[in-house]
């Protein structure tokens, strides 16, 4: 019985596609690779099969710096309290046109 | 930033609870409880193991191919495979678990993957039927699998949805092809038919009365219908293909109960299916055995690759990225 997993030494990447000119680049999921360059030669086989992307990002998962993931976190809470900052804050009457 | 909630105890709890209740999905790194990540990362492995473990039996024709059109097809589908398998390994880790941890689980035996695999595939009607049959349950079984409650498993679904559409498209057009062939063209298709129909009716695993976790599988959202449900969906929308193209499911009992609106059929043969689960279906220990080989064999790959990647690594540190083949930066 094989009890100790062979250790992968290839550490993880995370991938992003643009799908086409005019879109953002958007996460899609992650692969390992030994290296950058063949992090985005797996992630060219892994994730455009079928023209899904134009360009691609690899970042090495290690490297990103996240929020913490409740939202109810007080990292947000600044924006939280700003209604002004949006449109319908506003009231305007219905006959002002364009706006 | 999470003392906050760990002050009220329970509070992550009913978060998780509430999130769930909405319909939301649940996130990486989002407090679980560990009943939901163990029962996330077991079905998650098992799915990936059984796209990985599921290249073996079409696999073995991609050099049999009878023409360079149906190699060029099937090598695309055994590619797409082996992606639908990485994608959930990808999900499986942002919950915590190890790939090599789960490759090590899956070669000794201690994680499971789907028993159709472990049918041997005895002529080329056998990669036709397993597009039509085996790829057709599997999309009954993953279209509702693209609402789980555990995001980055959803969105592996339904880039695996979208592709299963093109497997289960070659397979019935191949099978087409073939029953406008000869006499011992179409005796083909109806040996695998008559092998691959109950495997394939359990798939969907066993009786709702005999699956324990299938209610809190689907309070948690990680389960959508049950097995029995998927099942009567799957003959519902087989029984008409069968039809059209010319064969016959192997089953007398079979036959459309108009007062239930669906498809009666015949019971399955559960004890089969423990047999295989168990590890005593006809090809289990060549399919493991051969994944294991193939892992071992990729072992000098693997350290190699790594070797060139800590060497490359050191160089740049030494001279700076800028003087290295590698600072096309482009």
């Amino acid at each position: 019985m094989d009890e100790t997993p062979v250790r992968s030494e290839w550490p993880l990447y995370e991938v992003f596609l643009r799908g086409k000119r005019g879109l953002n680049h958007v996460h899609v999921g992650s692969l390992h690779a030994a290296d950058p360059q063949m992090a985005l030669h797996h992630a060219r086989d892994l994730y455009t099969r079928r023209n899904e992307g134009v360009s691609i990002w690899v970042v090495a998962a290690a490297e990103i710096t996240a929020s913490s993931p409740d939202e109810k976190d007080p990292f947000f809470a600044p924006s939280g309290d700003k209604v002004y900052r949006h449109p319908t804050f506003y009231d305007i009457p219905d006959d002002v046109p364009h706006m | 930033m999470t003392a906050l909630a760990e002050d009220r105890p329970g509070q992550l709890e009913a978060h998780f609870e509430d999130t769930i209740a909405r319909d939301r999905r649940i996130e990486p790194r989002d407090w679980v409880p560990d009943r939901y990540r163990a029962t996330m990362i077991r079905q998650i492995a098992q799915h990936a193991h059984s796209e990985i473990i599921g290249m073996q039996p079409e696999g073995n024709w991609i050099t049999r191919a009878p023409s360079l059109r149906r190699k060029a097809v099937l090598i695309a589908k055994v590619q797409d495979e082996a992606g639908h398998g990485m994608y959930l390994y990808s999900a499986a880790e942002t919950l915590g678990a190890d790939r090599a941890d789960l490759t090590a689980k899956l070669v000794s035996g201690r994680q499971k993957y789907s028993s159709i695999f472990n049918y041997p595939t005895l002529t080329y009607a056998d990669v036709g039927v397993i597009g039509w049959l085996v790829d057709g349950a599997a999309i009954c079984n993953q279209v509702p699998l693209c609402r789980s409650s555990y995001g980055p498993y959803a969105r592996a679904m339904v880039r695996i949805c979208k592709e299963e559409s093109f497997h289960q498209r070659q397979g019935y057009e191949l099978l087409m092809t073939m029953m406008r062939g000869s006499a011992a063209q179409r005796a083909m298709v109806q040996d695998a038919t008559n092998r691959f129909w109950w495997p394939s009716l359990m798939m969907f695993g066993p009786p709702d009365d005999q699956s324990p976790n299938t209610a809190q599988s689907m309070a948690w959202g990680v389960k959508r219908h049950t097995n029995d449900e998927l099942r009567q969906r799957f003959v519902d929308m087989t029984v008409p293909q069968a039809g059209k193209l010319g064969v016959t499911l192997p089953d007398p009992d079979l036959s459309w109960s108009s007062e239930r609106g669906h498809y009666d059929f015949g019971a399955v043969d559960w004890d089969e299916f423990t047999a295989v689960v168990k590890g005593h279906g006809p090809c289990n220990a060549q399919r493991v055995a051969h994944r294991k080989d193939a892992h071992d064999e990729g072992a000098w790959v693997r350290e190699a690759a790594a070797a060139h990647a800590a060497k490359q690594a050191a160089r740049d540190r030494d001279i700076g990225p800028g003087n290295t083949e590698h600072g096309d930066a482009g």
